[in-house]
């Protein structure tokens, strides 16, 4: 079963940060980077980026078949990704397991399977 | 549930042997092993359910091989069931709902009632949790290692919820209402006898005996709310109190306390005491102490300040109280009992005030009278 | 330059399309269908996935040591993902243009980072 992990993000980088927060920041990058290797390894995670931050972002928008772009994310909200990772598991309770081991929020969703659609689109 | 794989097909099943056994007990007497035998009744009629869709030939093989396993197995089943209705990836309120429909029988219409929401809207929250658990994957397994305290965690909270809801709501024109706290009892037994020696779990069921033990005394002739220092203990339940010590012994041996023995305890406090007046306050203000300890809650804190009352006075309770009041603010019973330090403290117009500010935020309609009668009207 | 696309909708959005019929349903998916069967031939959309309603969805939070698992997304808000795609092209511009290209509701722009 494929789900994916949406990971909590800050909204400034860490070289925004100082002192006990930015160390926090900094060791909790070490740890995500520990964690990708440690489940890439052990083949459970099959995709997965970090992102630049929000400001970064941009939106494209159709509103009345009009195109706009807008500078940012369309989701408002205090909370941004800030990095997702595709996992293939037994189930929820392992998908959370590894959740629990992730130094920050994290969201767990279920993918839609399309494998049948590709195969009904061969054959 | 693992057999077969289905939740909707499991559940049907053991709700169809609840009700061939409600139907046969009361004939043929109730057998030595009831949880064997609803199992066993269950599988018998997941064959016939299974049968009739060719697409599960393979798991009906499965599952009439299991049946040479034995009881183990079967009480596993049921276990699992309550694991994953009582999951945490699922909303609290439909946690308890699923395991009323799942595990104790429950029709959504009485679930519905129990809860005081609309039929529908309890019918949706039991749809969305099923769709969850089929979707996200939620498997049927019972947690184990370092997994299972959190998770055993969870299933208490959904029980004890359930015993409040019902045990709070009791002798209110409930006749309608099937009565949650009994049920509540029933399934933390069942979940004794499935998942023996936890201590926590013999500390909610010790927890629950000792109040239903005092039930009988709750609500007056007239069915108006009577609360714990007016109560007459001598309509306590003294064979029922007995019991649940009994088992918050069997639970302390184990020597893992937890908030369900404190609570427990604290109830057995009140239990043992002859009067109001000549409780062991000072043995109830160290056992919330305990529990703050664990569980750091306004609650506790709150329930807290009512014995501090009786040992250091109602002025040094009515500051820990107020200390509360940013946590607490909505909460009727932190308004109720400040009404009550002030009466002691004879600020009758505070109390008055505080107690209006109670009436206007609590919904339970014993509760309501009580405050209602103590305002005068 | 890699870049994500998130497929991003309203609560009403996703109401609309719990209540589309079945055809209304199955033409949106070809749309959608199309546009990355499309841009996987080009060799430009390198993964991505559709994910579930947000019914379906779990939160893990809180400190180390105290982990609590809840029900619902951790962004609360009125928006939902429901998709997204990873592409791979020569800049922004070029994952504007299929962002523009995408037939159904708003879609972000996500540069990844480099680690």
């Amino acid at each position: 079963m494929k789900y994916v992990l949406l990971f909590g993000g800050t909204m400034e980088g860490a070289d925004q940060l100082e002192g006990a927060a930015k160390e926090q920041t900094m060791a909790d990058y070490e740890k995500s980077g520990q964690w990708f290797e440690k489940y890439s390894k052990s083949g459970k995670i099959v995709g997965g980026h970090e992102l630049q931050g929000p400001s970064t972002a941009t939106t494209v928008s159709r509103r009345n078949g009009k195109v706009t772009v807008t500078d940012g994310p369309f989701i408002e909200s205090k909370e941004v990704i800030g990095g997702y990772a595709e996992i293939e598991v037994a189930d929820l309770d392992e998908a959370l397991a590894m959740a629990k081991e992730w130094p920050g929020t994290v969201e767990i969703r279920p993918v839609v399977d399309h494998s049948q659609d590709q195969e009904r689109a061969r054959s | 549930m693992r057999i077969l794989g289905n939740f909707d097909i499991a559940e049907e099943v053991v709700q169809d042997s609840l009700v061939t056994a409600l139907e046969r007990w009361p004939d043929q007497g109730i057998p030595d092993n009831p949880g064997a035998w609803l199992m066993t009744t269950a599988r018998r009629r997941a064959i016939d359910l299974l049968r009739r869709d060719r697409r599960y030939a393979e798991k009906v093989l499965i599952l009439e091989r299991s049946s040479v396993v034995g009881d183990p197995v079967e009480a596993d089943d049921r276990l699992r069931l309550i694991f994953t209705c009582c999951h945490p990836a699922l909303p609290q309120e439909a946690q308890v709902a699923l395991t009323l429909r799942a595990v104790a029988g429950f029709t959504t219409q009485e679930i519905a009632a129990a809860f005081l929401v609309s039929e529908p809207a309890m019918a949706q929250r039991i749809v969305r949790a099923k769709r969850k658990i089929v979707a996200a994957n939620i498997p049927y397994r019972v947690p184990e290692g370092a997994e299972l305290p959190a998770r055993l965690e969870a299933v208490l909270a959904v029980l004890y919820l359930m015993f409040n809801e019902g045990y709070l709501s009791r002798g209110t024109g409930a006749g309608m209402r099937r009565d949650l706290a009994d049920d509540a009892l029933w399934l933390t037994r069942l979940l004794d006898r499935l998942l023996p020696s936890q201590a926590e779990v013999l500390g909610l069921l010790a927890l629950m005996k000792l109040h239903l033990a005092r039930s009988a005394a709750r609500f007056d002739a007239a069915g108006e709310m009577v609360l714990l220092p007016e109560q007459d203990r001598s309509r306590w339940d003294q064979e029922a109190i007995a019991e649940g010590l009994r088992t918050l012994d069997t639970a302390a041996l184990m020597r893992r306390p937890g908030p369900y023995q404190l609570q427990a305890a604290i109830a057995a406090v009140h239990a043992e005491a002859p009067s109001w007046e000549t409780t062991d306050w000072e043995q109830v203000v160290t056992l919330y102490d305990a529990l703050l300890r664990s569980a750091n809650s306004p609650v506790v804190r709150l329930n807290r300040a009512v014995a501090l009352s009786h040992v250091r006075g109602a002025q040094v309770a009515l500051g820990e109280v107020n200390d509360l009041a940013l946590a607490l603010g909505d909460y009727h019973l932190f308004h109720a009992t400040r009404a009550e330090l002030l009466d002691e403290l004879g600020e009758a117009a505070l109390a008055t005030e505080a107690r209006r500010r109670a009436l206007e935020l609590c919904q339970n309609p014993a509760e309501r009278a009580l405050l209602l009668r103590k305002l005068g009207h | 330059m890699k870049y994500v696309l998130m497929f991003v909708g309203t609560q009403e959005d996703q109401d609309r399309w719990d209540r589309h019929s079945k055809e209304e349903r199955a033409a949106a998916m070809a749309a959608a269908g199309q546009w990355f069967g499309r841009y996987m031939g080009d060799g430009k959309v390198v993964g991505g996935e559709q994910l579930q309603g947000p019914h379906t969805v779990t939160t893990v939070r809180g400190p180390s040591g105290n982990r609590v698992v809840v029900d619902g997304p951790f962004i609360e808000s009125k928006e939902i993902i429901g998709g997204f795609a990873i592409v791979e092209v020569k800049d922004r511009d070029e994952a504007l243009e299929m962002a523009k290209a995408w037939p159904s509701g708003p879609v972000e722009v996500w540069p990844a980072a480099e680690r």
